[in-house]
C-alpha cells in the first residue's frame, strides 16, 4: 500500500480544489496529442487532429479531457486504495481501449506541466514531488490489470 | 526525431523570450530535480549544501544553462557543437544518460511555470525534441 505524508495528502487535495477540470483536462490532453503525436492513434474517431490549432479547438478532445480529469478525482477521493479504485478502469484501458500503458506516463507529464503553468509560485519543488508521486501511483494502478 | 526548420525557429524564438532568466531557470530546474528525483543527488555528494537557494545549486544551474545556450547557438550541428561537453560527461562526470530526460522534464516544467503564455503546445514539442537531441549530442562519446 502507498504511504502518504500529511503534506502529500493536503497538497493533492489542495491542487485538485484549485484547478478547473474544464480547463486543465482539455489543456493536458490536447498538449499530449501535440507533443506526442503518436498518442493520436487512440483518437481516430475524434475528427480533425491535423495540427496544434485543430487539436486545441477540437470539441471531442475537450470533452474527453474533462472525462480524464474527472477520472482523476476518483483517485483523489480514494488515495489509500487507488489500485482497487482503478481496477475496472485498468481493465477498460487494457482490454477495450487497448492503450499502451506508456501513454499514461506521457499524459501525466503533460498534466504536470499544465498544472505547473497554472499554479505559478505555488508549484514549489515539494508540491511538484507530491503531484508527480500521486500521478505515478495512478499510472501504475491503470497498468495493473494488463496481462 | 530530428529537428525541422520549424522546430529550430520555435526553439530560437522561445530562447529569445526566456534567456534573460536563464540563471533562474537553471537553478530552479536543478533544485526541482534534486527534490523530485532524489536519486540524482548521488552525483552531488561532494556538495555541502543541496538545498534550493544554495550557492552551489545556483552556480551549477548557471553552468547547465550555459550548455543550453551553446546548444541553441549550435542547433544546426549539435553532434559536433557539443563534442567537448560530451567528452566531459562521458569520461569525467559519467552521468547515466537516463538522467538527461529527467533534467529535460524539469527544464520544460520551469519554463512552463515561469512563461506560461510562451510555452504553447507547439513551443513545448519543439523544445522537447531539442532537449532530446541535446541529450543525444552529450551522449555521443559515451561508448
Amino acid at each position: 500500500m502507498v504511504e502518504w505524508t500529511d503534506f502529500e495528502r493536503a497538497t493533492i487535495k489542495d491542487i485538485f480544489s484549485k484547478i478547473d477540470s474544464g480547463v486543465v483536462g482539455p489543456a493536458a490532453l490536447s498538449r499530449c496529442l501535440v507533443v506526442y503525436p503518436w498518442t493520436q492513434r487512440y483518437f481516430g474517431k475524434f475528427g480533425n487532429l491535423y495540427n496544434a490549432a485543430a487539436i486545441t479547438s477540437n470539441p471531442n478532445v475537450s470533452a474527453h479531457g474533462k472525462v480524464v480529469l474527472e477520472g482523476l478525482t476518483l483517485a483523489v477521493q480514494n488515495m489509500d486504495d487507488i489500485k482497487a479504485t482503478y481496477a475496472e478502469l485498468s481493465v477498460l484501458h487494457s482490454e477495450k481501449l487497448q492503450v499502451d500503458p506508456d501513454n499514461f506516463r506521457l499524459l501525466a507529464d503533460c498534466l504536470t506541466i499544465v498544472v505547473a503553468a497554472q499554479m505559478g509560485k505555488d508549484f514549489t519543488p515539494e508540491v511538484q514531488a507530491a503531484f508527480q508521486k500521486f500521478l505515478a501511483v495512478v499510472v501504475s494502478a491503470l497498468g495493473k490489470q494488463y496481462h | 526525431m530530428s529537428l525541422t526548420d520549424k522546430d529550430k525557429a520555435a526553439v530560437k524564438a522561445l530562447w529569445s523570450r526566456i534567456s534573460k532568466s536563464a540563471d533562474a531557470i537553471g537553478a530552479d530546474a536543478l533544485s526541482r530535480m534534486l527534490v523530485v528525483y532524489p536519486q540524482t543527488k548521488t552525483y552531488f555528494s561532494h556538495w555541502a549544501d543541496l538545498s534550493s537557494g544554495s550557492a552551489q545549486v545556483k552556480g551549477h544551474g548557471k553552468t547547465i544553462m550555459g550548455g543550453v545556450a551553446l546548444a541553441v547557438a549550435k542547433i544546426d550541428d549539435l553532434t559536433n557543437g557539443l563534442l567537448d561537453l560530451s567528452e566531459k560527461h562521458a569520461f569525467q562526470i559519467k552521468v547515466d544518460p537516463a538522467n538527461f530526460k529527467i533534467l529535460a522534464h524539469c527544464l520544460l516544467l520551469v519554463i512552463a511555470n515561469l512563461f506560461p503564455a510562451d510555452f504553447t503546445p507547439e513551443a513545448h514539442v519543439s523544445m522537447d525534441k531539442f532537449l532530446g537531441n541535446v541529450a543525444l549530442g552529450i551522449s555521443e562519446r559515451y561508448r
